[in-house]
Order: C-alpha cells, then structure tokens, then sequence
C-alpha cells in the first residue's frame, strides 16, 4: 500500500526535479571523486532512508558510536560549551549525507551543518525530512553537489568535516582528502568512518551483509575501494592532517547495535586533525603534487587490488 | 494471568547471560516490527484519518515533548526533564486539564490523600529541587513497618539498624505543590497549559512519507493544535493517550474499596512506624503523620467501605480500633501451629526476634476526611510506541498494599529522562524506538514483577482457609526469623535498584515463595 503511493509520489518528485532544476548538470566537473555507478545504486534507495527499522538501519544505529565520538573529540578543542547544544557556533561538512541521518543529529547538538550528496534524491529526502523540524531547517543546508564543487567555492570554511561510510564509495581516496583537508579550517578536524580492507570484511562486509543475510542492499560495497587504516593514515598524515585515533567498530547483527573495539578488521572509526597554518603547504606547490599522488595513488590502489587477487 | 506476568519477570531471576540477551533482542525485533505494523492500523481507525490534511501546515508549533496529564508523575516527568542539562535547547508542554493549584500558605488540616515516598523517589524529587520545598512544607519519616495477619500470630518487622528513614509519607497536594513551584523555576523551558485537555492525537505513519508530518498531531478541546516528537501519557489508569494509540491494557477490578482518612491518636507518640494488617477482608494501613496524626487506608470490600464512610464518627473509630486489635479471626489450630514453628526457631537460633509492638489507639476521625475509591490492577501491553510513551498510572495501576503506585510511577520517571537524556546529548530523534524500548524493558521487567507479587499477597490475604492462612503464617514467621533472608534481600534490593528499598514486604515475598514454596511441595 504505502509502496506503490510511494511509487506514486516518487514519480511526481522526478517531474519536478526534471521540471526544476534543468541545470544541475551543469555544475559536474571533470575532476570528481564520485563514481557514477554507485550514484545509480543509491538513488534506488533514496527513499529508504528514515525507516529506522529497514535497510539503513544499520546506519541509524551507528549513531550510538559516530555522534558521541564526533561530539567529543571536538569537545575536546573548545573550553566550555553550551548545556543542550555543545556544538552551538561550529560549522560541519556532512560530505555524502545521503538522507542525513548523521546530519540532523548533529544540527541537533547545535551545529550549523553542510550536507552535501551527489544523488539529488537523496539530498530532497534529506530537505524534506528536516523541513517537519524548525529548528533543524535552519541549522542545517543540504546541496546535491560533490565535494570539489564545495572546495572551488571555499576553502578553510569548516571546524569539521565528516564523511562517514564514503571513501568505500569515492573513485579516488587521495583527492577525496585532499579536498576535505582544503575545506577545513586550521586546527579542524576530520571524521571518517569505513571499512577495512581485509579477508574478513570480505566475507562479513559482501558475502554475508549483502549476499546471505541481506543486512545491507546488494551492491552496495565493492570490496576493491575498501580501504585499510594503514593507508588511510599515510594519506592523511601525508595532506597535513595528523591521526589522533582510529577506533574499530563492530554490529551485532542479532541485537543490531555497534560497539567499539580494539580490532579494526571489520569497520573502524579515524579523526585527524588539520594542523596550524605555518606548517600548511603552498597552495600551487600543493595541487601539482596532489595531482601526481592522486595518480601514483591509482597506480597503488590497483597493484594492490591485483596482488589481493592473486593470493 | 497471574502466569503470564511472572513470565515478563522471568530473566531479573535467571542468569543473564548471551542466549537470554539475544532472546530478549530477537523478540524486540518481533515486537518492533508489530509496533510498526499497528501504527498505521491505529492511525487509520476512527476519526483521526481526517487530521491528515493538517500535515502540511507549518503554523502549529513543534514541541520536542509534550506531557498529557498534569497529576503527580506528569508533572514529575516534566518538571525532570525541564531540569536536566541536556534539556536546555529542548521545548516540553505539559497539559493539564484540572486548573493550577497555588498555595498562600500551607493548610493546616492535612489532606487525606497521601503517598508513602520511597527513599528512591525522594532522590528523584531531589535531583530537581522539588525534595526541598517538601522538606520546607510537611513530610514524615518512618524507620520501621510491621505488618502481621488478622488470622494469627504471624508478623514481620522491618527497620534498619543504621536509623536511615526507611520512606517517607507525605500529602500529594504537597508533592504536587512542589513540583509546580519546580516547574515555575524553569517556564523558560516547560511550557504548562492548565484547563486544557488533549481530544484527539493523530499518530505519523511509520516512516515519513512526502506529504505527511512525522510528529504526533495533538487537538486540544479549545481546537488548536500542536505537534511534538514525543508524547508521554501520564494521565492515569483510564488513560486517553494510552486507548488513542490502541495499546492493549490488561485490567480487572478488585472487589476492594479503599477507605481513606485522617486520624488523631489517643496520646502524642514518636510516630515512626508504618503499620499494616491483613484483615480477611484486605489490608488495613495506618500511616505516620506527625507525633498525633495518622493516615488511614483500609482495603474492604465495596458495601464495607461505602458503610465505613457513612456511618457516624464514633463507630468509624471504634471500627479502626477493633481491626487493628481484634483476635476474632484466630483459630486455635493456627495459634498452635504457629507458636510450634515459633518454638523451633527459638530452639535453632537462639538470638533475639524483633518483638511485636503495638499500633497506637485512634481518638476521632478528621471530619470530612473520609472519603473511598474502588481498586483495581492494570497493566499496558507495551509502555512504548514510536513517538509515545506511557508512564505512572497509564502504564500500570496497582492495589495499594504496598503504597508503591506512585513510586512506580516515580521510577518510570527516572528511568525514562535517563534514557532521554543520553539520547538528546547524542542528538537522537527522541521519539525514536531504539532508546524508547530500552525504557520499555527496564521498566517492565520491575513493575510486572511488582505487579503480580502485589496481585498475588492480595489473594492470599483474601481468604481464611486454613491451609493458606497455615502457609503464610509460617511463611512470615520463617522470614521473619531467618534474619539473613530478610538481610539478604534487603542486600539484594540495596544493590539493584535503590527505588526499591521500601519494597521489602513484596520482594521478600515474591522470593520467598518463589525460593522455598517448591521445594515444600
């Protein structure tokens, strides 16, 4: 019943997409760090975002683990805060929000929050479901954009960027970065939360989550741009910006809820720290050689897909 | 019934290991997904499908929670959660439909309707402020409970050697006068509509659809609206919010009224002792006041309590005496039977048992003071929905015996703001389930248990057969006796949750037949 008037209603939001914004094409760059594949796969499911009990629900419940370890660490840096909204007065970048179910959360604990996702669905179903809160309306901006669009419009904007449960789906991790780190302020800090690259997040991340227990939809995670903290923390230390810890998380399929633990195998929580403007590398200087590392970058990620392989 | 309700309380007994975690999980994930199936079904029933083209506007204001039912445990709640840090940016609405009681100064009769405070509520009273402006007002302490049968010899004495009060009785209207002077302190916060009655509620479908609110719609009577994130249905056994959301209730009467009253005492004493017999026909209560007053709730069967409330003063009084001391209801083969037992004890553990002590005379009966009201249990199928909560008397209605009604209700509180709290300081939508089931279990885990031991005591107080009336002679004696029994379960209670101190008649029971009945069978 609710999922054909859904079917319905989708159909019209398509018109008026179309109908609204011809343009939005237009803002594509040529250099992005969105696959357009994985574009395809959410947009399926854009609409399955706030049904806390359904196929997201393994997101929904990982708030319990993201927001208090987003929330402190950046308590962390100021002296006192707010009773009721302790992130009142910081700017966040939600990069891949999706339906904003790490969004809104954080607008709640007083953020003034950036959302942004490249899948247009996504970003009206977010809009939508804040639209039914006032408060959050205002605290928090969605746009249907990547992260570069973002980085050409400003730079050093933001007292954090999160991008949880994404560089698993960006084409290029090294750029992904860089871009992040360009849009933070000095002394801001980056969240990222991912999967391992590991034998075992294989078997448990694709063949059991997707294919038998059907936890998450099929075709969600490719395996390949599964990235290992080891290389996660090279490319971070390399773009300035220095690990202050990385956290394994484990879901517990039965009770559906996370926990943190000391083996990172599976998923793993990182914050980085963007350090202070003296040490900030040179604009010019720094773009030619993201460049080149972005391609050397490419180059390892596939030997070591290969070399996976081959064992 | 009584079967089914043990059932909920089975895993506080057992160990708590992984299987019975994953089993409670999986049949949360059971419950939850009929939760969600039933939202829409109840939404879809009776008037309240028209609502729907309300969802569109956005001139209603939002709350992040409102409060039906102004009594003592919704403004408790609201007062909690007006107080708690984590609250601060939160807006909270309480609807009460009765006008606001103020006070120029206290009265100097004291009201017949009182509240055995367990030192566990009064923590919670406390932690907001309220506890204080008791203290300012009247309250009485007690240290010691004796409670003994009608039909023999058999009673039990409760007091701590360490002279901590063991609860304390104190006037509702005084509780309630605290708790508005608390919620003054922080009207920037909580909002308080006095005379105003929800009507209707329209609930959200469960998941946002384009054009609908995911916020519970509420119709006051003046037909305004209002929408929140969360509702809490604090508006007692008859429950309006409870019945709108189509949650079962399980419920039956008992055949009980209680007779309540103000009492003067022949001679002023120190008046520290709650006293409590069970009478055949139900318990009899007299609770400390001050050094020359006392509260009476006596539970009798309708005619009785109807003919106690009518008839004149004098016989009232005489009444009250003669079911404190009267020996009419001994048989001899009890006596003997029980002074057998007594002697054993004696001859096996030679160490002093407390000793009997005698509840004071009663002098006059306040006038006007007498008033009654039919008892009955009731118990909801679920205490939570997505965006609802159930708490106090919607949730649960006890027979007084125990006078822990409104410490229930107090523990809801704590434990629901607890859960709350965490949940508004990670950012969390606070209607969502995943926190609201977690007061769910807690809370119904204690209360069923408390429930179906306080069901349970009832009935077999009710009867003057000679083998029940031998079973719990003998079985009040035997804890009476076997002091680390007691010990340990006032151990026991200390440990795990300290709203359950002043419990120690229930619990000792519930264990104590629940230990030791089989093992006689």
């Amino acid at each position: 019943m609710w999922f054909k008037s859904y079917r319905m209603t989708f159909a019209c939001l398509n018109r008026i997409k179309i109908y609204r914004y011809p343009w939005t094409r237009l803002y594509s760059t040529s250099r992005t760090t969105v696959d357009s594949s994985e574009v395809k796969t959410f947009l399926a499911l854009a609409h399955r975002w706030w049904d806390e009990q359904g196929i997201y629900a393994p997101l929904h419940s990982m708030n319990d683990l993201r927001v208090p370890f987003i929330r402190d660490n950046l308590l962390k840096t100021v002296a006192d805060h707010q009773p009721g909204k302790p992130l009142s007065g910081m700017k966040i970048l939600d990069v891949g929000c999706g339906g904003g179910l790490l969004t809104e959360p954080l607008g709640r604990l007083g953020a003034s929050v950036t959302g942004i996702d490249p899948v247009d669905e996504n970003i009206k179903t977010a809009q939508h479901h804040k639209s039914f809160d006032p408060i959050l309306d205002k605290r928090i901006e969605y746009r249907a954009c990547s992260l570069e669009e973002i980085v050409e419009e400003t730079t050093e904007a933001f007292d954090a960027v999160v991008a949880s449960e994404v560089v698993e789906h960006v084409i290029d991790l090294e750029t992904f970065i860089q871009c992040c780190c360009q849009v933070l302020k000095p002394g801001g800090s980056l969240f990222i939360t991912t999967i391992n690259k590991t034998q075992l997040s294989y078997a448990l991340g694709i063949v059991f989550a997707e294919q038998i227990a059907g936890i998450v939809p099929k075709g969600t995670h490719t395996w390949e741009k599964f990235v290992s903290p080891e290389k996660l923390e090279s490319i971070l230390e390399s773009n300035g910006l220095s690990v202050q810890s990385v956290a394994g998380m484990l879901y517990n399929p039965f009770s559906g809820y996370w926990h943190w633990s000391e083996n990172t195998s599976l998923n793993y929580a990182a914050h980085a720290v963007k350090s202070g403007v003296q040490d900030h590398p040179v604009p010019d200087e720094f773009v030619f050689k993201g460049e080149t590392e972005e391609l050397r970058g490419q180059d390892s990620t596939n030997a070591g897909a290969q070399e996976e392989l081959k064992k | 019934m009584i079967g089914g309700l043990c059932s909920g309380s089975a895993p506080k007994g057992g160990p708590s290991g992984a299987p019975s975690t994953l089993r409670v999980s999986v049949m949360a994930a059971r419950l939850a997904l009929s939760r969600w199936r039933a939202a829409p079904a109840a939404a879809g029933r009776g008037p309240l499908l028209s609502c729907r083209r309300w969802s569109g506007a956005k001139a209603d204001t939002v709350y992040d929670v409102v409060v039906s039912g102004g009594g003592l445990v919704g403004a408790a709640m609201a007062c909690a959660l007006g107080h708690d840090t984590h609250f601060c940016d939160k807006k909270i609405l309480l609807l009460e439909a009765g006008p606001k009681k103020v006070w120029e100064k206290l009265p100097e009769t004291y009201s017949n309707r009182v509240s055995s405070i367990s030192p566990g509520s009064a923590t919670l009273l406390s932690s907001f402020g309220a506890w204080d402006h008791i203290c300012n007002m009247r309250y009485r302490a007690f240290r010691r409970m004796q409670v003994w049968d009608a039909c023999s010899e058999a009673l039990i004495m409760f007091d701590k050697d360490n002279l901590d009060d063991m609860g304390y009785i104190v006037e509702n209207d005084v509780i309630m006068c605290a708790l508005t002077k608390q919620l003054e302190a922080v009207s920037d916060r909580v909002t308080v509509l006095y005379r105003s009655k929800a009507v209707g509620y329209t609930w959200p479908y469960p998941f946002p659809m384009t054009d609908s609110s995911p916020w519970v719609h509420i119709t006051l009577g003046d037909g305004s609206t209002l929408q929140t994130k969360l509702l809490i249905g604090a508006d007692g056994h008859n429950s309006g919010v409870r019945q709108a959301a189509g949650i079962q209730n399980v419920s039956w009467n008992y055949d009980q009224s209680a007779v309540v009253a103000t009492l003067h005492l022949s001679e002023a004493t120190e008046n520290n002792v709650a006293w409590q017999r069970f009478l055949p026909s139900g318990p009899i209560a007299l609770l400390p006041l001050s050094d020359t007053l006392s509260s009476l709730v006596w539970s009798t069967s309708h005619e009785h309590a109807a003919e106690l409330v009518s008839m004149d003063e004098e016989k009232f009084v005489d009444a009250i005496n003669s079911a404190f001391w009267s020996d009419a209801n001994h048989t001899d083969f009890i006596d003997s039977a029980g002074t057998i037992l007594q002697y054993a004890v004696a001859f096996l553990k030679p160490t002093k048992v407390s000793a009997r002590q005698l509840p004071p005379s009663v002098a006059r009966v306040d006038a006007r003071s007498r008033m009654s009201f039919p008892l009955g249990l009731g118990h909801a199928a679920e205490y939570v929905r997505p965006r609802l909560a159930l708490i106090g008397d919607a949730a649960h209605r006890v027979h007084p015996l125990a006078g822990q009604g409104v410490n229930m209700g107090f523990g809801d509180i704590s434990s629901l703001v607890h859960h709350l709290s965490a949940a508004a300081f990670n950012g969390k939508d606070l209607g969502s389930m995943s926190h609201l089931t977690g007061y769910e279990t807690d809370r119904q885990r204690h209360n069923t248990a408390l429930l179906a031991a306080t069901d349970l005591l009832k009935r077999l107080y009710s009867t003057s057969a000679t083998p029940l009336v031998l079973l719990r002679t003998w079985g009040l004696q035997a804890t009476n006796a076997v002091s680390p029994l007691k010990v340990r379960s006032l151990m026991a209670l200390h440990e795990s949750c300290s709203l359950r101190r002043t419990l120690p008649i229930i619990l000792n029971f519930f264990e104590f037949f629940s230990e030791y009945l089989p093992h006689w069978l």
